[in-house]
């Protein structure tokens, strides 16, 4: 299998990559890790004309704290978010689900903004940056613009990067308060998965759940919030009785695919369920997090 | 035609300056310009990883990955790892001794992934042995004795000394 041929470059600064997109618009393609896009062009899914390598770029591989919340840079890797302490103590979500992309290796070389910007519906981290209601920071010729996650998906595999962007970095807001948990179910451990859940459950004073926030993959053409499971949950008691019959909402407004990987029936019983499991173990972190603080 | 891109590579520690097309991949070009063929070319789109070499250290799949994306980076395939007169690598021994393989097609990627696993983790548990090598595929031997062998290189390679990703020298005993 090979590539057809392309023109590569490889710049040295963010702008100078812009630079390149805005000259090439819709021939160019950024490589990052290339565990994605390198498959696409291995067999001609993908033709693109330049390839801007953003690896040779200094400083885009940074996870810190920055004014309150989490930036993870363009090139930091899969593996290093799933690893790192601050994603896990800050965003615990965005480490689970990033332990769950493909496999170790491949996670070394792949990077989570690049997966978000690959935009595959399928795929964890679109959905986990759903659930924490993070934002893209968006460089393009003229400024710098953020896009929230619930505007940046517009279709399997499309977001709403205009010609000339590149999203330099992901932003995610702290949630040391939330319980945190990723579920999926995939044919094989490594796989897409078929559908996974990623919730944040916050409990109050009163050990009820103040708030929930649920993203799905694998469902329909973009990541999707399970609002009325959220709505369902908002001021109930953590019981898992009225996690139970909340989850049974998740399927409500799912119109999912039918591929070889599941049938849509089978993806909204997996809806409910991931939504399920996901919320149990969120809360059940939640009252641990309450109980030793 | 678009533009050849000018690089110096090391490949088991020798340097190659080299012109290549944008669109060669490190499998590739290890197969066809340097005739190393211990890399195979299964899926050739990043599924069976049987093309895995050490990208600076790093079990990276040969076949998602630009040469030209590799200007300065030391590349290491199987072949660094017996040495010159035919002895095997420890790790090599055993998978032999395991009976880690039987047609041998997966092999040399099980190989490189273990040689990463090793240098981090000497001593590997059989599930540590399972996350390191869970992506790569193998259709003959049920992956047990592929667990096996890479905790049986542990020791193997404790009694040797050497270390996984850096092989005895070639002609020195180690």
């Amino acid at each position: 299998m090979k590539p057809a041929p392309f023109d590569y470059v490889a710049p040295r600064t963010v702008e100078e990559a812009v630079d390149h997109l805005t000259r090439h618009g819709a021939d160019a393609r950024v490589l990052a890790g290339g565990q994605s896009l390198v498959r696409l062009m291995n067999t001609r899914l993908a033709t693109p004309a330049v390839l801007v390598d953003i690896n040779r770029i200094d400083g885009l591989d940074g996870i810190a704290l920055e004014n309150g919340s989490l930036r993870i840079g363009a090139l930091a890797r899969q593996r290093a978010a799933e690893l790192s302490e601050v994603v896990h103590n800050e965003a615990s979500l965005l480490a689970q689900a990033s332990a769950h992309v493909a496999h170790a290796s491949v996670r070394r070389r792949g990077t989570v903004v690049g997966s978000i910007a690959f935009a595959d519906p399928s795929a964890e981290l679109p959905a986990a940056l759903l659930a924490l209601d993070g934002e893209a920071i968006v460089t393009g010729p003229d400024s710098e613009r953020t896009v929230a996650a619930a505007d940046l998906f517009t279709g399997a595999f499309e977001t709403s990067l205009r010609e000339g962007e590149l999203i330099s970095a992901i932003r995610v807001p702290r949630r040391p308060d939330a319980g945190a948990a990723w579920t999926e179910v995939a044919r094989r451990e490594g796989d897409l998965p078929v559908c996974g859940a990623g919730a944040l459950v916050t409990l109050d004073a009163n050990g009820a759940i103040a708030s929930a926030r649920i993203a799905l993959c694998g469902v329909g053409a973009t990541p999707v919030r399970a609002m009325a499971v959220e709505e369902a949950l908002t001021g109930a008691e953590p019981t898992e009785d009225a996690i139970v019959a909340a989850a049974e909402r998740a399927a409500r407004d799912l119109d999912p695919p039918s591929d070889p990987h599941g049938s849509a029936a089978y993806r909204r019983h997996l809806a409910v369920a991931m939504t399920r499991r996901s919320v149990l173990r969120a809360a059940e972190r939640a009252r641990e997090g309450a109980a030793n603080a | 035609m678009p533009e050849k891109v000018r690089l110096s590579i090391t490949v088991n520690g020798v340097e190659h300056d080299v012109l290549v097309e944008p669109r060669t991949l490190l499998l590739d070009f290890l197969r066809d310009e340097l005739d190393l063929k211990g890399a195979h070319a299964g899926c050739e789109h990043g599924v069976c990883a049987a093309c895995t070499v050490l990208v600076d250290g790093e079990a990276t799949r040969s076949c998602l990955m630009f040469v030209a994306q590799l200007d300065g980076a030391a590349v290491r395939t199987v072949e660094s790892l017996a040495a010159a007169d035919g002895t095997l690598h420890p790790i090599q021994q055993a998978f032999m001794q395991e009976h880690g393989l039987q047609c041998g097609f997966c092999t040399p990627g099980m190989l490189m992934a273990a040689c990463e696993l090793l240098e981090h983790t000497p001593m590997p548990e059989p599930d540590d042995v399972r996350e390191a090598l869970g992506g790569n595929i193998c259709r003959c031997t049920g992956y047990q004795n592929i667990v096996n062998a890479v905790c049986a290189a542990g020791p193997l390679l404790a009694a040797n000394v050497g270390t996984p990703t850096a092989p005895p020298a070639q002609g020195v005993s180690a």
